[in-house]
């Protein structure tokens, strides 16, 4: 079994959701697989959709690997984007993310 | 069974599928807080079809990551996960169901999420080993078994399935060969400009592509070993067919619920009877435009599962989403909203040659769906202009000076 990480969803009303991630899977599967709510992912993972976004705080953003295009292109559609927005298909779990803390928008549509 | 049944109530649903996962998670989102049972003929809980054709295939994929839910999500979700068993009937004077050990498992709701199956070829061979089908995970581990560069492989089909497969195939090695009976390949599901670019992209990967090529027969000793199609015979070690599917319908027809290639429901995704709802690839709606359809897609499953849920928990509300659909054939991928039809205005926005752009689909001057090839702007204004159904201007959307964005 891969390693797994812990990541702490932060819904739009603060209520926060602690769960381990298994290194190399993405933080949007985390999410979706139990019981957090507030990240939808219709896609599957295919940076289709643009309703997995998260708000990262900037000390965790700068782990991060920068943005593809793809994923630039797509959070243009999403809603309430702010510049520490990202897709959470988009971001593999390491090391070096463990305890990383996400704060969920108030929805995804 | 208590007679405080508001309390006590109990829902099963048949059919382990995405609109089945998707369906429990909206009833616990809805505040329904009784027993639900899931009842699956497969080994596994829900997961997730489209990787089946694409990554998982490739092996890019692990198998944990394809299920829909963590292991440990329906127990604290409090769903009972009953899987490797099939419902043989639905009793609806006692609201039972019936599973293949003989038991009854009672409910006061029923929702079936019972899928399709695939359509199976009937010539000569075709029970023959070494010709698979692709709709479940067993059915990937059996054709991975054999999927090895250099062996020749028939396709079946040039429709979805057939064609992500031929791409994973020219990827991996293998010799690469599909028939299709049309002439052009997604016909069902694209418009001919978007056939005719992935035509090319294929044959650039290697793929030959037999159109207006029935198969006839397969053949070979113990196994497939070749195929005769168009009067022809070609050698192949393995061969997969893609030919569609069909509407997992029996139980409810069985039952005396109305089915026509598929269950019929009501835009409440609720069936002729009053306490058994359906939803996904194995039901038949009327669409946002009128007219009765069934669709096999994600967006379906999750979102007629949502209206289930919603009506289920006594909330309806009217179900008409814009169907949307994907596919990834190598470094492209093409999403679709909307439903197209003969007849419609086709825009065109960007040029096939640069492998992004995107085919609009315009009817009484509003948009009908929009075709995106890498163009993930186009798509999604294009379903954001079908779901507001507001009249468009073809020009300004065929000019790719003015930004995707601007347009919507």
């Amino acid at each position: 079994m891969a390693q797994k990480y812990r990541v702490t969803y932060i819904e739009a009303d603060g209520k926060p959701h602690t769960i381990e991630v298994a290194e190399g899977w993405s933080l949007m599967e985390g999410a979706v697989k139990h019981l957090v709510p507030g990240i939808d992912a219709d896609c599957g993972g295919a940076c289709a959709c643009a309703t997995c976004q998260v708000y990262v705080a900037p000390d965790w953003a700068d782990k991060l690997p920068p943005k593809s295009d793809m994923e630039e292109t797509m959070l243009d559609f999403a809603p309430d984007v702010k510049p520490t927005s990202r897709l959470s298909c988009q971001i593999r779990m390491t090391a070096e993310l463990d305890g990383i803390v996400l704060h969920l928008p108030k929805s995804q549509h | 069974m208590s007679s405080f049944a508001s309390m006590s109530e109990n829902i099963v649903i048949i059919g382990a599928g995405q609109a089945a996962a998707q369906a429990v998670q909206s009833l616990r989102a809805e505040g329904f807080d009784g027993p639900i049972t899931l009842v699956g003929d497969e080994a596994y809980p829900p997961y997730q079809r489209p990787p089946l054709s694409k990554a998982y295939l490739l092996g890019t994929f692990e198998r944990p990551r394809l299920f829909l839910k963590a292991d440990s999500y329906y127990a604290e979700a409090g769903c009972d996960l009953l899987l490797n068993t099939s419902a043989t009937a639905i009793h609806r004077a006692e609201r039972s169901v019936e599973l293949a050990d003989g038991r009854r498992l009672p409910y006061d709701k029923l929702l079936l999420t019972t899928g399709a199956r695939v359509r199976r070829l009937a010539c000569p061979g075709a029970d023959l080993p070494g010709i698979h089908y692709l709709k479940t995970i067993a059915d990937v581990d059996g054709l991975q078994a054999v999927f090895q560069p250099g062996k020749r492989i028939a396709i079946v089909g040039g429709g979805y399935i057939g064609l992500e497969v031929a791409a994973v195939g020219a990827k991996r090695g293998l010799d690469v060969t599909v028939f299709e009976a049309m002439d052009r390949l997604m016909a069902r599901a694209v418009s001919p400009g978007i056939s005719a670019f992935y035509q090319a992209e294929h044959e650039k990967a290697g793929v030959k592509l037999r159109l207006r090529t029935g198969v006839e027969a397969f053949g070979g000793d113990g196994k497939v070993e070749w195929v005769k199609a168009g009067g022809e015979t070609y050698p192949a070690d393995i061969v997969l067919v893609g030919i569609g599917v069909i509407p997992c319908d029996e139980l409810a027809r069985q039952a005396g619920l109305g089915c026509e290639d598929g269950i019929v429901v009501d835009q409440n995704a609720r069936t002729g009877d009053l306490h058994i709802w359906s939803a996904g690839d194995c039901t038949r709606h009327v669409g946002r435009e009128g007219h009765a359809i069934r669709l096999e897609c994600v967006q379906n499953a999750i979102d007629q599962a949502k209206h289930a849920a919603l009506a289920m928990t006594g909330k309806p509300k009217t179900y008409s989403e814009v169907p949307w659909f994907w596919s990834d054939q190598y470094d492209l991928k093409l999403q679709i909203a909307g439903l197209a039809r003969p007849g419609d205005t086709l825009v065109q926005r960007g040029d096939p040659a640069a492998r992004k752009f995107a085919v609009f689909h315009l009817r009484d001057g509003k948009m009908a769906a929009v075709e995106a090839v890498n163009a993930a702007p186009e798509y999604l204004i294009g379903k954001k202009l079908i779901a507001e159904g507001k009249p468009v201007d073809a020009a300004k959307l065929a000019d790719t000076s003015i930004p995707m964005k601007t347009l919507g």
